[in-house]
């Protein structure tokens, strides 16, 4: 019998996982515009920066750019917390804050682009939503990012300046996961950025509101102390910059900065 | 079989290949835990607990994972009877398939359980089609996630007492006329009990755990969905010492809760 319990918690010890993402950690080494180059960047830029990084690979021979996508939160606390990254790039000002507060950047972070929400509704509409009022309504399952994340932060500031409340059925992890909800129709409406919209086809659709321009996200980048590689981080961040980086970013739906 | 050597046989040197890893994986168990009390705010612990709403996610967690429990035993009993004692074809598919959410890791889960049971899932469709019940987002949903991690943790639990027991207790009490649902419930059934106590409190455990089937199936939100974990994980997104703090009141109250149970029932 005790035997058995034992055998059965050291199974629900291996199976316990809770969620959360990956962190990455890689050797880096070498001076130069060579070698790896580690970028952390907000899960709403993976899309735009894959592509970026593919780029910046084919004109910079010898760097490797290792590209780790999470809520910039996490990503934020995974820099102050000492992981060796060499660039990070937030979905908002205050998340690159508590990295600069922490003196872990390198310089001053440049805001590179800007983003707007946008509702997303299934294709079918359910809720037959047109305007951010009527994601209010009683009955209309909306969907939110928590006010802890940045798009939760600019979801709140919409629905303020909009002078509505909303009556949320859940408050997301981050603004994938609010667009997996509407993408499954479970949610009849969610607030999530334009890119989003973009990033996922057809399996959405976005509703543009007025009230969107009074909760901009700005997206700051900055090179990170830790990281190993100063001169390919500097690169990269030049690349980002550049008219082919604001050609890539704004294909994808973010407005200039 | 309940026979406790706490010393080797006289004569035999304590071997070290024995004691060496299990003293790193006792310390390896612990140290986590022990850092997690090292780095907790003790001094500013109640001005961090009074700024969050603790009460309302430890007890939709405490009642979310007792009824997972009682689904779980509902459920599960009959199963793991199924599964030891009667002989059918395909019986090791069956175990095997019932055991898949514990190598499933949760978050796929709760999206499989999204496909079936959401709104316009599998089963789910139906639900909502006659009856206009849609489960995702409402606590039932939380119950149904936790059930769904949980319940295969009872399963084993108990479908491994059953081995164990000696099946001639219900032959003979078959030679004496007894049907076989009264052997069970008068024969069976009693003498499974400290293993059934056991695989209860597994997985009570589990389900006061869960996370990612609870957060991709149920969502997040305070009063219904919100559960500690939940809770933990989002208050570590902005205030880590919140998160601590959270963390060491889930911590005291699932030992609490274990201590006491292992008083009244884990005697085995």
């Amino acid at each position: 019998m005790r035997r058995r319990l034992l055998l059965a918690l050291s199974v629900a010890c291996t199976v316990t996982t809770t969620a959360c993402g990956s962190s990455s950690s890689s050797r880096s080494s070498s001076a130069g515009a060579t070698g790896p180059v580690v970028v952390s960047a907000a899960a709403s830029l993976k899309e735009s920066f894959t592509a970026l990084a593919g780029r910046f690979e084919a004109t910079h021979p010898g760097v490797k750019v290792t590209l780790n996508f999470g809520g910039s939160d996490s990503l934020a606390a995974q820099i102050t917390g000492g992981a060796a990254v060499d660039v990070f790039a937030a979905a908002s000002s205050k998340t690159m804050a508590t990295v600069t507060d922490a003196k872990d950047g390198l310089g001053a972070p440049v805001t590179f682009v800007r983003n707007e929400l946008e509702i997303a509704v299934p294709p079918s509409n359910p809720a037959h939503v047109a305007t951010l009022a009527d994601t209010t309504r009683a009955g209309v399952k909306l969907v939110i990012c928590a006010p802890t994340v940045p798009c939760g932060a600019a979801a709140t500031s919409a629905y303020g300046a909009a002078n509505l409340t909303a009556k949320p059925v859940s408050l997301e992890q981050d603004v994938k996961s609010v667009l997996t909800k509407v993408e499954l129709n479970e949610a009849d409406a969610g607030l999530v950025y334009q890119t989003d919209v973009k990033a996922a086809g057809d399996k959405v659709t976005g509703i543009a509101f007025p009230e969107a321009a009074q909760a901009i996200a700005t997206y700051p980048i900055v090179a990170v102390k830790s990281g190993k590689n100063p001169a390919a981080a500097a690169a990269f961040i030049g690349y980002v910059l550049s008219s082919t980086g604001a050609a890539v970013l704004s294909a994808a739906g973010f407005l200039k900065p | 079989m309940t026979s406790r050597q706490l010393h080797p046989r006289r004569g035999g040197r304590l071997p070290a290949g024995l004691l060496v890893p299990a003293g790193i994986g006792v310390a390896f168990l612990l140290l986590p835990l022990l850092a997690l009390l090292i780095r907790a705010p003790w001094r500013h612990l109640f001005g961090l607990l009074s700024g969050h709403d603790v009460l309302t996610p430890l007890r939709l967690s405490l009642e979310t994972a007792s009824m997972a429990t009682v689904a779980s035993l509902i459920l599960g009993v009959p199963m793991a009877w199924v599964l030891a004692r009667l002989e059918f074809p395909g019986r090791g598919l069956l175990r095997a398939l019932v055991t898949v959410p514990l190598v499933l890791p949760p978050v796929v889960g709760g999206v499989a359980l999204l496909l079936g049971f959401g709104r316009s899932g599998v089963i789910g469709r139906w639900l909502y089609d006659a009856f206009g019940l849609s489960l995702p987002f409402t606590t039932t949903a939380v119950v149904i996630a936790e059930t769904f991690v949980a319940l295969p943790f009872l399963v084993i639990s108990v479908e491994g007492s059953l081995r164990a027991l000696d099946p001639r207790f219900d032959e003979a009490a078959a030679t004496l006329g007894a049907s076989r649902w009264y052997a069970f419930t008068r024969v069976t059934l009693p003498m499974l009990a400290p293993g059934i106590g056991a695989g209860a409190v597994l997985c009570w455990a589990r389900a006061l755990g869960e996370f990612g089937a609870t957060i991709t199936f149920a969502g997040n939100f305070p009063g219904t969905t919100q559960t500690m974990p939940l809770t933990v994980y989002l208050a570590l997104q902005d205030n880590p010492d919140g998160a601590i703090a959270l963390s060491l009141v889930l911590l005291a109250v699932s030992i609490a809760i274990l201590a006491l149970l292992r008083e009244r029932w884990l005697r085995a």
